[in-house]
């Protein structure tokens, strides 16, 4: 980077003390399809509206919910190939990790790894912040956490949040329905009800993806058919 | 006499498991081949309270090796906020050893501690980084052959600390005191859930 014409950084401060970049990223965030995340007593579940340009495209191909490691999984809102950046860089700095320790990354570590790297984008030469926030949802031996980190680098634990189109009432919504001693179960039809405030048109089990993480320590994404069956427990 | 860099310095270092507790011993002496020039070495370093390291092998990667975990240990509790597990440390060693495969450090370290549970761990690797997990001893030094030999005839199944702690002095002055690069001394730690206990042994200053 020291050798380009663009060895300055980019994302420079406005007068009033703002990074206008990370506020435009914020912006690109806030127009993606809206996820969201809870996080149960037992568990940590993590969904999104997966929005098709078209019905000619294979759904099936299209997937926001990742697997970080064994554990820990992400969505994300915002744009697709920037969130495949940092899910290829999470997902190395799990595996160094285990690597070393042989042990899976604690959650709070590979979130903070992850926001790290966002900050650099913030404050490197000739690059933009990423235009994604994430949802980084595992169970450690601390125990079930969700994480959203923003383009600017920040980083929140959540017992339930959500963001991209939909996220302020999605978030009024959660606020009433949230509760600490919600198990999993409860959560996923939480979660389902939360999308289908603001959902346009009819949900089904193609256009919407489940991912969650148990006591088990083991994340996953549902099935369609899985997802249809909770479709059908929450009508 | 220094047919290998292992031995220059000489030295070696015991391990034995027990009931809820290990014991982890080693020599004193420091020479150069045949000169002895110390005797009071440490060669066995206390990670926490439930996880002690020992090193043999040539003194000058003994040191560095330990300061360099010492850097990293302080850097995992930072961040971790929390004591390194015997099994993530273990693996830590043999990771730093095997980043140096072709050019490495001349030690064979062994891990010894509890677990969260209170159950022994024992590791010895060798140069490399290849680990030897052991529910009864491991070894490691010069006399690690007649460490095998003596620790073999001596040991049992749930030893209490103090039969483990009789068993593993007499493993080690038997094996010592039949090499000439060991000897000149020895330490033996008791690692318990109450924690760890530190006791010089009366050998042959020879």
């Amino acid at each position: 980077m020291g050798d380009s014409d663009y060895s300055f950084s980019l994302t420079t401060f406005s007068p009033s003390g703002k990074l206008v970049q990370i506020e435009y990223a914020l912006n690109a965030v806030a127009a993606g399809a809206t996820s969201l995340g809870i996080r149960a007593k037992n568990g940590v579940v993590i969904a999104t509206e997966k929005r098709m340009p078209s019905i000619l495209m294979e759904s099936h191909t299209l997937e926001k919910i990742s697997f970080l490691s064994d554990t820990t999984g992400m969505v994300y809102s915002g744009m697709g190939p920037d969130s495949r950046v940092l899910l290829r860089k999470a997902r190395k700095f799990a595996q160094t990790y285990y690597q070393t320790y042989k042990e899976p990354m604690p959650v709070v570590q590979l979130v903070r790894e992850t926001a790290f790297v966002m900050q650099e984008f913030t404050q490197s030469g000739g690059v933009r912040p990423f235009g994604v926030s994430l949802l980084i949802a595992g169970y450690d031996e601390q125990g079930p956490h969700l994480y959203q980190v923003d383009p600017s680098g920040s980083f929140f634990a959540w017992k339930a949040s959500a963001i991209g189109k939909n996220m302020v009432n999605a978030k009024t919504f959660l606020e009433k329905r949230y509760s600490d001693d919600m198990e999993i179960e409860d959560a996923i039809h939480t979660a389902i009800l939360t999308l289908k405030e603001g959902f346009e048109g009819q949900i089904t089990e193609y256009n919407i993806e489940i991912g969650q993480v148990t006591d088990n320590q083991k994340f996953k994404v549902l099935t369609p058919l899985e997802v249809k069956d909770y479709l059908g427990e929450v009508e | 006499m220094g047919d290998s860099i292992l031995t220059y310095n000489g030295g070696c270092v015991l391990a034995m498991a027990g009931h809820n507790c290990v014991a982890i011993a080693a020599d004193r002496r420091f020479g150069v081949q045949q000169t002895t020039i110390g005797t009071d070495t440490t060669r066995i370093f206390k990670i926490n309270d439930r996880l002690m390291l020992g090193l043999t092998g040539l003194r000058t990667d003994v040191t560095t090796l330990y300061n360099r975990f010492v850097q990293r240990l302080n850097l995992y509790r930072l961040r971790e906020e929390r004591e390194i597990k015997p099994s993530s440390f273990s693996n830590m060693v043999a990771s730093t050893l095997y980043s140096r495969r072709f050019s490495p450090y001349f030690v064979e370290p062994v891990v010894a501690g509890l677990t969260e549970k209170g159950e022994p761990y024992l590791c010895a690797q060798d140069l490399l980084g290849a680990p030897l997990f052991a529910n009864d001893f491991v070894v490691s030094g010069t006399c690690a052959e007649s460490l095998y030999g003596t620790s073999e005839t001596f040991w049992k199944p749930d030893l209490s600390p103090a039969e483990l702690f009789e068993v593993t002095s007499q493993s080690l002055l038997a094996a010592v005191d039949r090499d000439c690069l060991s000897g000149w001394g020895a330490v033996v730690h008791m690692i318990t859930l109450d924690g760890i206990e530190t006791r010089l042994l009366k050998a042959r200053m020879d």
